[in-house]
């Protein structure tokens, strides 16, 4: 990967609705080359989705979130990753982690209540044949996500005018 | 050029015993030394400023990004230890060897840390010390200009006679040697240099610098060099003027923290000079600052170990602004040069058939963008604005679609 790519990359990590036009005058490239550069970086999976980052708090959502740790009996001839596909496919699990330590893999699970998630732990994963058992952490607070500090407001006063 | 009392505060405060009682002032008791500076030229848009809601404001001369946390902890931690003393004179003797071995791989400048490096209370004291320590008065300072608003007054307070060194648009807001050489008089004895430059966003390549090196050697002339934008150049790498070895015997080399890694209101800079320059300006480091405070050099001490990745982010984040403003503004019709370095775009306003000043005023109170007018900056400023591009992209997208329609409405 050349390093205009990864500028665009970066770029597009904190601002993912730049238009073309914009991102090349910033990185000195043509718009052309910014669109192929672009396509080819979405077609190879490097770039997976465009996103946002949303405070459902203040959305007024009152769901749950837990991070859940899961001790998994690796299977002989493919390890973690039979598993971790099974799991990866319920819609509730947002994010899936094979992690290092005192547990195998690491779900961030979403539901509407606590009886939502609890059962859906208990019922859809702890279940799962090699799955050994399951530690669930109800999230409290939400301090930082994807690099935003969520509870932090805006920026430091700065003198309007300096020399 | 010394104003008599009466003259700047008018007949009302006069001796007036018999309304505020003896106890009053019946003379002014400022020097005349301070009376002779001008107020600041910004002042009234700053009030103005005040009065309003939903200001872009390109008038900073600070990067809007937060010192890199390790560096804050850095700070934090001195304090929690109880590392609050006083450090020597001349800062803390980690620090200084840092700073020594940053420039000489940085730019080639070779300072011992012991007798060739004074840590400062940021490059403003730093000037301040830079030219108390060799002009005496009478002398005549070449200040480049446009320039920091701070350096005439340093000259004029320590009894110099500043003199406009023309770094017009037109010479890509260098110094020329035509420039130099028209300027030199029998009294002249230091010249002020500031590249990357502020306000312009100027630089001097090495071919620059080697130009009017013969010339500084010839009339036997010290340069200041105040690098304090050295980190932020866009295109190759800062040259230093004590990198060439002609000049390392003749300049004073200022530098610091501040722009670099967001540091500016910890204070903390350095001075770095041939041995017999140092140690006159320590005495009067010692007497005025003592050192420089002791967190802050604490912090520095982590940003130059710790804090390249969050100062590369931070420069690449600026070309990129750069770029994007630069382009708006010219698409808009002010002509600007694509600044190499600092952070500042220095646009002619002149086709508005606005003075800078106006420009300026209008601007703030009718698009509500505030910008510096370049009049402020020196006499080669007159007809631009300066600009800071150091505000979000969002915010710079906005402030340029403003601009271009306060130009429609001229």
């Amino acid at each position: 990967m050349d390093e205009k790519n990864r500028e665009i990359l970066r770029v597009l990590e904190s601002d993912s609705r730049i238009g073309h036009k914009d991102l090349a005058t910033m990185l000195n490239l043509s718009t052309h080359d910014i669109a192929t550069r672009i396509a080819g970086m979405e077609k190879s999976g490097t770039i997976r989705k465009y996103t946002a980052v949303i405070d459902w708090k203040k959305a007024g959502d009152d769901g749950v979130t837990a991070v859940v740790e899961v001790k998994v009996s690796p299977e002989s001839e493919f390890g973690y990753d039979r598993i971790a596909d099974r799991v990866a496919r319920f819609p509730e699990v947002k994010s899936l982690r094979l992690v290092t330590g005192s547990y195998d893999l690491q779900l961030i699970v979403c539901g509407r209540t606590m009886q939502e998630v609890s059962e859906f732990v208990s019922g859809q994963i702890a279940s799962l044949e090699s799955i050994r058992e399951t530690v669930t952490h109800i999230v409290m607070k939400t301090y930082k996500e994807y690099g935003c500090e969520l509870q932090r407001s805006e920026g430091v006063e700065r003198l309007p005018y300096s020399f | 050029m010394a104003v008599s009392y009466r003259e700047v505060k008018g007949s009302n405060v006069s001796p007036i015993v018999s309304e505020r009682g003896r106890n009053h002032p019946q003379k002014s008791f400022v020097s005349e030394r301070a009376e002779m500076i001008p107020p600041s030229g910004i002042r009234k848009f700053f009030d103005l400023l005040l009065t309003m809601n939903d200001v872009i404001s390109l008038g900073v001369g600070e990067p809007d990004f937060n010192t890199p946390w390790n560096v804050s902890v850095a700070g934090i931690d001195s304090i929690e230890r109880g590392a609050t003393a006083y450090t020597s004179n001349k800062g803390l003797e980690e620090l200084r060897d840092l700073v020594s071995s940053y420039l000489i791989s940085r730019y080639g400048t070779s300072y011992d840390p012991q007798n060739e490096i004074i840590i400062t209370g940021g490059v403003s004291e730093g000037l301040d010390l830079a030219v108390r320590t060799v002009v005496d008065p009478g002398d005549e300072v070449l200040v480049a200009d446009p320039c920091y608003v701070s350096y005439s007054p340093c000259v004029m307070l320590a009894g110099g006679i500043p003199v406009p060194l023309p770094c017009p648009a037109e010479d890509e807001f260098r110094v020329t040697p035509d420039a130099l050489m028209e300027r030199i008089t029998k009294k002249t004895k230091l010249v002020m240099l500031n590249f990357p430059n502020n306000p312009t966003g100027g630089v001097m390549k090495r071919g620059d610098l080697e130009a009017i090196a013969d010339i500084i050697v010839d009339h036997d002339l010290l340069l200041l060099s105040d690098e304090i934008y050295s980190e932020l150049t866009y295109e190759g790498r800062h040259v230093s003027p004590a990198s060439l070895d002609s000049l390392w015997e003749r300049t004073i080399t200022l530098n610091g923290f501040s722009k670099a890694y967001s540091m500016t209101g910890w204070r903390v800079g350095y001075f770095c000079a041939p041995p017999e320059i140092t140690s006159a300006a320590l005495k009067i480091h010692q007497y005025v600052m003592l050192c420089a405070p002791t967190m802050s050099q604490f912090a520095a001490i982590e940003a130059l170990k710790h804090a390249e990745d969050s100062k590369d982010r931070m420069v690449a984040e600026f070309r990129m602004r750069r770029n994007l403003f630069v382009a708006g503004l010219n698409r808009i019709g002010l002509p600007c040069h694509l600044p190499k370095g600092a952070f500042y775009a220095f646009p002619s306003i002149e086709s508005t058939g606005l003075s800078d000043e106006e420009f300026a005023e209008r601007l703030l109170i009718e698009k509500q963008v505030a910008v510096a007018p370049g009049s402020a900056f020196g006499p080669s400023g007159i007809g631009h604005i300066r600009c800071a591009y150091a505000v979000s992209r969002e915010d710079l997208g906005e402030a340029v679609k403003r601009i271009g329609e306060f130009i429609e409405s001229i």
